[in-house]
């Protein structure tokens, strides 16, 4: 579905991705782990087109999406959601499940979506109307991926969900994200937090110093002790 | 009681006025980061199509007034294409730099191309009249100034909160970004806010005209350095304070010539700075301006 290229970026002399190639198929979630500064979120950013990347061509769905605007790469049917989560705290729980909506057409079919979040996360739904910066951390990263979704996306790139959340909460963020996974949805999920992506993952990608260092399934992964060790500190 | 009913008028119709510019100014520089002193040349451009339109023979003053918003409104989506579109993304002081330069360019092309002088535009002149109600003679143009202002920002407001592209103008004032991520074309919502900004200016641009009877190619400037002062008053980027500080603008100026004795008059702007300089002492991030919030990463 998703076929990246030799994808290199560069902030000034820094060079934070190098000569990167990641495939993702129909239907799979795939992990892509490392360390801090390791360049995880600068390949998201280029595959969504907000970071250009100085080399490298990515191919979406079967076509060249290399040089489409990030907006039309997610009109497209790819998104994500930021680290940070990035919600709007300015405006409401509900405003941003619509702005999330932005693109589409459907107005029964987003207000039959927003229903479904709600009855999901039931926080979102007593909270409708307050500003979504009141939110918790925890109740945030749902937010943002329940609004990543509202665009009804074929791939979703989930940047650090587990980001500065309890243990509790990550649990149930990535039992979510693994029925996104039953349902069908294809997913990339970057995370320093090993042991809850590799949960569902079909693949993993370990990334160190904007280099790829391992490429293949999971178990194996968790086999090779030190190489897990190595790029993630245990 | 009527020579403090007036002055009540006085105050709420000038601050009204800052309030309408300073609000345009808001609405760019709150998803931009861009503080447009060529806003003053889109009230010129305003001015002066008025003009150019009554000198071809136009007559009706409601056209002029459709007239002049459109073409502020057009003005600041051009400026915006041709202008700021290429730094958009360049640090702020090159925005800035931008914005005076287009206002310099654009104040030369109004002398080289009509006339250094003012020119007399009396197409308008019938919106300012005496109204009498009772014992009080109040100015139509004072009222309705206040009216449409009040109006125009009930308006934007309501824009502002129910439309998606309202919506994602609110949300780009703190994340254009993730606005993008949202697959929100970013081209649009700036066009779309200085549209906005434009037409907020081409109906401050129609009372200045009635007011004064004529367009110079100075006119909007000194009201873009008020509107600045309102901004600054009310919060940096803050649309709420922008119309407060607006109206409190107009409100300590009016005051001011008010309670100072005649022969001091001309310390008013001073006094206003002064009072100003005070106000920013106490609470540096203006009356509704928020702090700002480092730590999260960009993206």
């Amino acid at each position: 579905m998703l076929k990246a290229e030799n994808l290199s970026v560069r902030y000034g002399a820094v060079v934070a991705v190098r000569d990167l190639s990641l495939e993702i198929g129909r239907g799979e979630l795939v992990a892509l782990l490392g360390p801090n500064g390791a360049g995880k979120s600068s390949t998201i950013n280029a595959l969504t087109g907000l970071v250009t990347p100085v080399a490298g061509r990515i191919a979406f769905d079967g076509k060249d999406i290399s040089r489409t605007r990030t907006e039309d790469r997610i009109r497209g049917g790819l998104t994500s959601t930021p680290e940070g989560r990035h919600i709007f705290a300015n405006l409401t729980v509900g405003e941003n499940l619509r702005l999330g909506a932005a693109t589409r057409r459907d107005p029964k079919g987003v207000r039959e979506d927003i229903d479904r979040f709600l009855a999901l996360f039931p926080v979102l739904g007593e909270r409708y109307t307050q500003a979504a910066g009141t939110l918790s951390g925890g109740e945030q990263q749902m937010l943002a991926i329940s609004r990543s979704l509202m665009s009804r996306p074929k791939l979703l790139l989930l940047d650090e969900p587990s980001l500065g959340l309890a243990p509790r909460i990550v649990a149930q963020i990535f039992d979510f994200i693994g029925q996104l996974k039953k349902e069908g949805l294809t997913l990339l999920v970057v995370e320093q937090n090993a042991k809850q992506a590799l949960r569902f993952a079909d693949r993993v990608y370990v990334v160190s110093s904007g280099a790829l260092r391992y490429d293949g399934p999971p178990a194996q992964l968790a086999d090779e002790h030190g190489l897990l060790n190595l790029y993630l500190g245990g | 009681m009527d020579y403090a009913l007036q002055q009540l008028l006085n105050a709420l119709a000038f601050g009204a006025e800052y309030s309408l510019v300073a609000l345009g100014l808001a609405v760019v520089f709150s998803i931009m980061g861009l503080v447009n002193f060529a806003h003053g040349e889109i009230i010129g451009v305003s001015a002066y199509s008025v003009f150019l339109a009554a000198a071809l023979g136009l007559t009706s003053p409601i056209v002029a007034v459709l007239l002049a918003v459109a073409a502020a409104a057009l003005a600041a989506v051009t400026f915006e294409r041709v202008a700021f579109r290429p730094v958009r993304y360049a640090p702020t002081t090159t925005g800035l730099l931008t914005a005076f330069g287009v206002s310099i360019v654009v104040q030369n092309l109004f002398m080289l191309l009509i006339s250094p002088k003012p020119q007399s535009v009396s197409i308008l002149n019938g919106l300012n009249q005496m109204w009498f109600f009772g014992p009080f003679a109040v100015s139509s143009l004072q009222v309705m100034e206040l009216v449409v202002s009040g109006l125009t920002i009930l308006a934007l407001v309501l824009f502002l909160n129910r439309s998606t592209l309202g919506l994602a103008i609110r949300a780009a004032s703190r994340d254009f970004a993730t606005v993008r991520l949202m697959g929100i074309r970013a081209n649009r919502v700036i066009a779309t806010a200085f549209a906005i900004s434009g037409a907020l200016a081409g109906i401050a641009a129609v009372f200045i005209l009635a007011r004064r009877g004529s367009v110079s190619p100075d006119l909007g400037f000194g009201l873009v350095l008020k509107a600045f002062v309102a901004c600054v008053i009310g919060g940096f980027g803050s649309l709420a304070g922008a119309a407060a500080g607006g109206m409190l603008l107009g409100f300590i100026e009016v005051g001011l010539l008010v309670a100072l004795p005649q022969e001091y008059g001309g310390f008013k702007d001073a006094l206003t700075y002064v009072i100003i300089v005070a106000l920013l002492v106490y609470r540096p991030e203006g009356l509704l301006g928020q702090r700002v919030e480092l730590g999260d990463k960009e993206i």
